[in-house]
């Protein structure tokens, strides 16, 4: 019989590992792939394909730049509209809201991500667009001299685009930032309230502990919203040019893609799509990289301080010297930073 | 015992697949626009051939004429003919079969404005240029007289995505305009100088039908089954037309006269008192000398019933039927195809 039970584990081990390499091993033929097929153009192009901004299939004269402009503008934009909000999400859910709401919440911020993207497309064109093109007519004639405001009031364009993106990168980047907040131990929290910290300054010390947890669950977002094609593609307008202004109708490399990889005919049109998926396709592995490193070592940071070294910087460096006596955590010495185990007064912020 | 069942379960799948297989299937793929009334045809000629079931794969025009070069399809289909440098590249000869007619009208929204308007050729060209930016600029006032036109800006709407409306529009603007022929020229996908785009014919009549004071082109058909109005636009005979299953087909009558052998000929702007000038053909594509002598067979009498019986087929999805002197002519090339 052992002899049986030895094979299964093998069969079991081999198969699943099987599995896993295979995953590994389909995203490097993607990318490989995707560099060999747009060789004619990066041969023809070179940098200058990033450097330019005429993009005319007629003539074969391609230049991708309004493109790379378009992506990382809408979505810099997304971040900073989505981040304090799906951080403010996850705050309520982790810290302040009563538990017969948290599941609930939950559900909710995770069926915006549930929403397929072209529903989110229909609506923006329906809903969204009209709503900001009336916002761009009521624009008062003052703010219309800032460039970031100004131009003819379309509805389409980069507002309308990073409203979307921001409605939709907010459920990941909450439900990260949720988990990672709910990893910082219990014992720190309970020492912020032993040391007669307030709610808000607990809070506080939750997101500075997880801080690099955050900062993943918000490069993740970004990674999100960079490669979102469909809902971006109905309301951005889809004119490839650079602009300052949010009104302005623009072009994302994924919307491009989208929109004219079906009909396109021609080697050097096809390569020089393509070439704007290989880039599209390395930033999100790049920055969705980054963003799980940052994830990753808030994990091994909570391991590794296991509810000893409050690693918190703090201005009352004064109440440093009565807490050196805690070195029985193990924790060497010159990771308490600044502040050390209980670093605040009581009662005062 | 265990094994004994897969072994059963596996020869009758086997045996299911290679009967299944006595029918004949035949693989096609390309322009989006003809689909609905290909998918017609092919279920209809389904029911007279039950043995005969044709594939249809909607992936656009540059899809149809990659593929059948690379022979990954048999059949490709194509609102645009192919260029000579695309036909070089292939194996073999291509015929091009004109299938059906679809047109382009001239799509906008003016609030307040009960009558059509009129427009010409050289006039959409300069509004889709940039050069005639506001709706009561002189000339098109000059065309329409009688119209109460607001002195609002002119918004563009085109299509983002690559698409055989696109071609027809920008083949018509070719022609009737050297400045767009230089600046822009004619393909499915095209660098606009002004505007915004427009992901579909809906992506397109969206933006129009929200933005007051756009104009935009979209497929006739779409324009008919959505209630959309649109304008008439002056053809080669001077007459002010618009696009109806009728006049395009009187288009397409009126070309035929100097159709080229191959049929790879653009009818827009198409003399004749009737004719829409925005028409124009979407091409069936097929080797002349298939390896697979009996799926060209079948193909060719498919394509003999889509040219006489199929047509009555047309007006009810809205697309305009082939006149009687361009089938007759088909029919003299579908001959040359070699079933044997």
């Amino acid at each position: 019989m052992s002899k049986k039970t030895r094979s299964d584990e093998m069969v079991f081990r081999v198969g699943t590992g099987v599995f896993a390499v295979f995953v590994v091993l389909l995203v490097a033929a993607i990318g490989v792939e995707l560099w060999r097929q747009s060789q004619l153009s990066i041969a023809r192009f070179g940098w200058q394909f990033w450097q330019t901004d005429t993009w005319n299939p007629v003539s074969g004269e391609f230049g991708a730049r309004p493109f790379i402009w378009g992506t990382l503008y809408s979505s810099i934009l997304a971040l900073l509209v989505a981040t304090p909000i799906a951080l403010g999400i996850a705050i309520y859910i982790s810290e302040l809201a009563p538990s017969w709401q948290q599941r609930p919440l939950v559900f909710l911020t995770e069926l915006l991500a549930a929403i397929p993207s072209i529903v989110y497309g229909i609506w923006g064109m329906f809903v969204l667009v009209p709503f900001v093109r009336q916002l761009e007519i009521g624009t008062p004639a003052w703010m219309k001299t800032i460039p970031l405001f100004s131009g003819p009031p379309y509805g389409v364009g980069m507002l309308s685009a990073a409203i979307i993106l921001s409605i939709m990168v907010i459920p990941f980047t909450s439900s990260v930032a949720r988990e990672v907040l709910k990893a910082v131990p219990a014992a720190q929290r309970e020492g912020a309230y032993a040391l007669g910290a307030t709610r808000w300054e607990a809070i506080r010390m939750a997101l500075f502990y997880a801080r690099t947890g955050i900062v993943g669950a918000v490069m993740l977002g970004f990674g999100r919203a960079l490669g979102e094609t469909m809902a971006v593609t109905m309301v951005i307008g889809n004119t490839p040019q650079m602009s300052a202004s949010l009104y302005a109708p623009q072009y994302t490399m994924a919307a491009v893609l989208a929109n004219e990889f079906t009909e396109a005919a021609g080697a050097l049109y096809i390569n020089a799509l393509i070439e704007i998926g290989l880039v599209l396709f390395a930033m999100t592995l790049i920055v969705n990289t980054i963003s799980r490193a940052f994830i990753w070592s808030l994990g091994r940071q909570t391991r590794r301080a296991p509810g000893g070294g409050l690693r918190m910087t703090s201005e009352r460096a004064s109440a440093r010297e009565p807490r050196e006596r805690s070195g029985a955590t193990g924790v060497p010495a010159r990771e308490r930073v600044g502040g050390s185990g209980g670093a605040k007064p009581p009662g005062k912020s | 015992m265990k094994r004994m069942m897969y072994c059963a379960v596996g020869v009758a799948a086997l045996m299911g697949a290679t009967l299944s297989a006595q029918k004949v299937r035949i693989n096609g793929g390309g322009a989006t626009f003809p689909y609905p009334i290909y998918s017609k045809w092919f279920a209809e000629y389904n029911k007279l051939h039950p043995d005969v079931e044709i594939n249809y794969q909607s992936q656009g025009s540059g899809f149809g004429k990659t593929q059948i070069v690379k022979k990954t399809v048999f059949f490709g289909a194509s609102d645009g003919p192919m260029t000579p440098d695309e036909m070089t590249a292939a194996p073999g000869k291509i015929l091009h079969f004109p299938m059906v007619l679809g047109a382009d009208v001239p799509v906008y929204n003016i609030p307040g404005l009960k009558n059509a308007l009129q427009f010409t050729g050289p006039l959409l060209a300069d509004i889709f240029l940039g050069k005639i930016t506001k709706w009561d600029d002189p000339a098109i006032k000059k065309l329409n007289p009688s119209v109460n036109l607001p002195g609002t800006d002119i918004i563009v709407v085109h299509r983002s995505d690559g698409s055989g409306t696109t071609y027809i529009w920008v083949d018509y603007l070719s022609k009737i305009s050297p400045e767009w022929k230089k600046r822009v020229g004619v393909s499915t996908s095209v660098n606009w100088p002004v505007g915004v785009g427009g992901k579909g014919n809906e992506g397109v009549s969206g933006l129009v039908t929200q933005t007051p004071g756009s104009i935009g082109y979209v497929e006739l058909i779409y324009a008919l089954q959505n209630h959309i109005s649109y304008g008439s636009v002056q053809n080669m005979a001077g007459k002010f037309v618009t696009a109806s299953i009728d006049s395009v087909t009187a288009a397409a009558a009126a070309a035929a006269k100097s159709m080229p052998a191959d049929f790879r000929v653009s009818i827009t702007n198409a003399p004749g008192e009737g004719a829409y000038p925005i028409s124009s053909f979407t091409w069936l594509l097929l080797y002349q000398a298939p390896q697979d002598k009996a799926q060209a067979k079948i193909m060719s009498d498919f394509v003999k019933w889509a040219l006489t019986d199929g047509q009555k087929y047309c007006k009810d999805l809205g697309y305009a039927p082939l006149p009687q002197n361009v089938v007759d002519m088909e029919m003299k090339a579908l001959a040359t195809i070699k079933t044997s």
